[in-house]
C-alpha cells in the first residue's frame, strides 16, 4: 500500500509538473490543481499509513495504544480548503484574462516586458 | 493577552470595512486611524517583550505542545512595528494616488487582511499556523495585485499567483515530512526534540524544502525572476506596500527557521546561505542597474537588498543578526520611501519611463529631496540608516572571518549607488525631453505621506544608537534559540 501511494504522489507530481511547464494557461491551472494534490496525498503518506484503528478513544486506559494520528487529516482538510480557495480565485483570474486579451497563450501573457 | 491583539484587530477593522464599502471617506480615514492603532499595539507588545523577556501564550487552553501557540520575541515585535508603520504611511498615501474604483472595490479591507496575515505569522509559533497565515496574507496579495484588472497587471498576477502557489506547496510538504518523522509541529516542541534526534536525512531534506519555499518567497537567488515580472503592474502604493512587507516576511521566516531548526550540518547551510547571499546581492543590483523603469529599477533593488539581510542570517553572530535586523528595518522604510517617491514622479509627469523623465530637480526641488535621502540611505552614505545597517553587517561579517562576503557586500554598495545616480541623474537632473507625457499634480496627501516616511529614514539614522541596541537584545534571542524553546515550553 505504501509503495502504491508513493507511486501515486509520484506520478501526480509529475502530470503537475508537465502541466505547470505548458504554454497554455488553463491548462497551467490545472497544473496547479495537480499540484495540490499531489502534496496533500504526500503528507497523508509521511503522516504514517495505519489502517482500522481509531482515531479517538474514550474510557481507555492507556489512550495511545491502538490509535491512529488524527493531525495529517486534519492538516490535509486545511490545505485542501485553501488550495480550492486559490484555484477559484486562479481561474478568475484566467478567465478574466482571457476576456481582456482574447488569448490564453503564455507567449502572449510576457509580451511588452 | 495583548498578543492576541495583532490579529484579532486586523480581522475587526477588515469587517467594518467591507460594510462601509460605499463610504469613502469614512474608509481613508478609518483605515489611518485603524493602522495607526496597529502600530501602538505592537509598541505596547515591543516593551512587554523587552521587559519580561520572550513572550508566549496559548489562546487554545491546551499546553505548549499541543495548541497553537502565539509567541513574540523582540525581532517578531520589531517586525510587527516596522510593518504597522508602514502601512500607516500606505494609509496616508493611497487616497490620493489610487483612483476611486480600486478604493471602493475593497482596497482597504484587503490591505488589512494582508496586515492580518503579515502579523499571524509573525508571532506563530506552530509549524501549520505558519503556512494558514501565510495562505490569508497572499490571498489578499493576490487580490491586491489584481485589484482593477488592466491586461498589464493580469499578467502579472498570473504569474504572481502561480510562484506563490508552488512556494506554499513547497512549504506544505516539507511540514508533512517533518511531522510525519518528529511527530510535532509546535516549533519550539520541534526545535527541542531536533536537537536530540539521531536521523539527520528527513530533517535535512524538510529544511531544504523550507529553504526554497521562502527563497521563492523573499526572491533569493536563483528564485528571484517573478518579483520584477509581477511587483511593478498594480499601482504604485500597493506595490511599496508589497515591498515594505511581504518579502520582508519571508526573510523574517528564514531567520526564524534557520536559528530553530538548522541543527545538523552547520558547516553546509552556513555556507549555503552565504553563497545565495552574495549571489543574491550582486546579480540583483546588476539587473537593477540595466533597467530604464523606475519600478523595475527598485523591484530589482528589492532583491538585492534581500541578499544583505540574509548575509546577516549566515553570518550568525550577534553583531550580524543584529546589523541583519537593523538593515530589515531601515529598508522596509527606505525602500517604501523611494517607490512612494517615484509614484510622486508619476503623479507630475505621467510616466515612470526614464526616457520620459527629466528637469524635475529645477522643477519641484522638495520632490526631489524625498527621493533623494532614501536613495542615498539605501546606497549607505553615512547620516542615514543604511550607512549603519552595511556598517554593522560589513562588521559582522569581518568579525566572523567572512571575508569574501565582506567584499561582495561592499562592491553591491558601489552598484547601488550606480543605480540610484541614475534614477537621479535621469528623472531629476536631464534636461527635461522634448518628447513628455501629459502631467499632472502631485496630490497632497501623498506628499505628506512620502515626507513622513522620509523623517521617519532620517530620525531612524539620528537614533541609531537606541535602535542598534534593541536590535542587539533580538539578535541574541534569535542566536540562542534555547530562550525561544524555554520561553514556550515553560522550562
Amino acid at each position: 500500500m505504501l509503495l502504491l501511494l508513493a507511486i501515486l504522489v509520484g506520478v501526480l507530481y509529475g502530470a503537475a509538473v508537465y502541466l505547470l511547464l505548458r504554454r497554455n494557461i488553463f491548462k497551467l491551472i490545472l497544473g496547479l490543481i495537480f499540484l495540490g494534490h499531489a502534496t496533500n496525498m504526500l503528507i497523508f503518506v509521511a503522516g504514517g499509513l495505519t489502517s482500522g484503528r481509531p482515531a479517538f478513544l474514550r474510557g481507555v486506559q492507556d489512550e495511545t495504544i491502538g490509535m491512529s494520528d488524527p493531525l495529517p487529516q486534519a492538516l490535509i482538510l486545511t490545505a485542501i480548503v485553501i488550495g480550492l480557495g486559490v484555484t477559484a480565485f486562479a481561474l478568475t483570474l484566467v478567465y478574466r484574462f482571457y476576456k481582456v486579451t482574447k488569448t490564453v497563450d503564455f507567449d502572449e501573457l510576457s509580451e511588452n516586458e | 493577552m495583548i498578543l492576541v491583539l495583532p490579529i484579532i484587530l486586523p480581522l475587526l477593522f477588515m469587517v467594518v470595512l467591507i460594510f462601509t464599502r460605499r463610504w469613502l471617506a469614512f474608509q481613508q480615514g478609518f483605515s489611518i486611524f485603524a493602522s495607526i492603532m496597529l502600530t501602538f499595539v505592537s509598541f505596547l507588545i515591543l516593551t512587554d517583550v523587552q521587559q519580561n523577556g520572550i513572550l508566549a501564550i496559548q489562546p487554545g487552553s491546551w499546553d505548549a505542545p499541543f495548541g497553537i501557540t502565539l509567541v513574540a520575541d523582540l525581532f517578531s515585535a520589531i517586525m510587527m512595528i516596522t510593518t504597522s508603520f508602514v502601512a500607516v504611511i500606505i494609509m496616508i498615501y493611497s487616497p490620493g494616488f489610487i483612483d476611486k474604483e480600486r478604493q471602493t472595490a475593497g482596497y482597504y479591507p484587503l490591505v488589512f487582511g494582508l496586515l492580518m496575515g503579515v502579523n499571524g505569522a509573525f508571532i506563530t509559533g506552530d509549524l501549520f499556523n505558519m503556512y494558514v497565515w501565510y495562505e490569508v496574507m497572499l490571498t489578499s496579495s493576490f487580490v491586491l495585485i489584481a485589484l482593477g484588472g488592466s491586461a498589464e497587471q493580469l499578467r502579472g498576477s498570473i504569474k504572481y499567483v502561480t510562484i506563490n502557489f508552488v512556494a506554499s506547496i513547497f512549504f506544505v510538504s516539507a511540514i508533512g515530512i517533518l511531522y510525519g518523522q518528529v511527530g510535532t509541529l509546535n516549533m519550539a516542541d520541534l526545535a527541542a526534540k531536533m536537537r536530540t534526534w539521531d536521523e539527520p536525512m528527513y530533517v535535512n531534506s524538510a529544511l531544504m524544502l523550507f529553504f526554497i519555499a521562502f527563497s521563492i518567497k523573499s526572491a533569493l537567488v536563483p528564485f528571484f525572476f517573478w518579483l520584477p515580472a509581477s511587483y511593478h503592474t498594480p499601482p504604485m502604493a500597493i506595490t511599496a506596500l508589497f515591498a515594505g512587507t511581504l518579502t520582508k516576511v519571508g526573510v523574517y521566516t528564514l531567520f526564524r527557521f534557520y536559528s530553530l531548526f538548522v541543527v545538523f550540518d552547520q558547516q553546509f547551510w552556513m555556507y549555503f546561505i552565504l553563497t545565495l547571499a552574495g549571489l543574491t546581492m550582486f546579480i540583483g543590483v546588476l539587473m537593477a542597474a540595466s533597467q530604464f523603469d523606475i519600478r523595475k529599477i527598485l523591484s530589482f533593488h528589492i532583491i538585492s537588498q534581500v541578499g544583505y539581510m540574509v548575509m546577516g542570517l549566515g553570518i550568525f553572530t550577534v553583531g550580524g543578526i543584529a546589523g541583519a535586523i537593523y538593515f530589515t528595518v531601515h529598508n522596509m522604510l527606505s525602500k517604501t520611501n523611494t517607490f512612494l517617491a517615484g509614484g510622486l514622479v508619476y503623479q507630475r509627469s505621467g510616466s515612470y519611463d526614464l526616457k520620459y523623465l527629466g528637469g524635475l530637480y529645477k522643477a519641484k526641488p522638495f520632490l526631489a529631496l524625498l527621493f533623494f535621502i532614501p536613495a542615498l540611505s539605501l546606497a549607505g552614505i553615512p547620516p542615514l540608516p543604511g550607512f549603519f545597517g552595511k556598517f554593522f553587517l560589513i562588521k559582522g561579517g569581518f568579525e566572523a572571518q567572512q571575508y569574501f562576503i565582506t567584499a561582495v557586500a561592499i562592491l553591491t554598495g558601489l552598484f547601488t549607488l550606480f543605480s540610484m545616480v541614475k534614477i537621479w541623474n535621469e528623472a531629476y537632473w536631464k534636461k527635461e525631453p522634448e518628447e513628455v507625457k501629459e502631467k499632472g499634480k502631485v496630490h497632497p496627501s501623498a506628499l505628506l505621506a512620502t515626507s513622513l516616511l522620509a523623517a521617519a529614514v532620517i530620525l531612524m539614522g539620528i537614533f541609531a544608537g537606541p535602535v542598534i541596541d534593541v536590535c542587539l537584545q533580538a539578535g541574541e534571542q534569535i542566536v540562542n534559540p534555547e530562550m525561544y524553546i524555554n520561553a514556550v515550553l515553560k522550562r
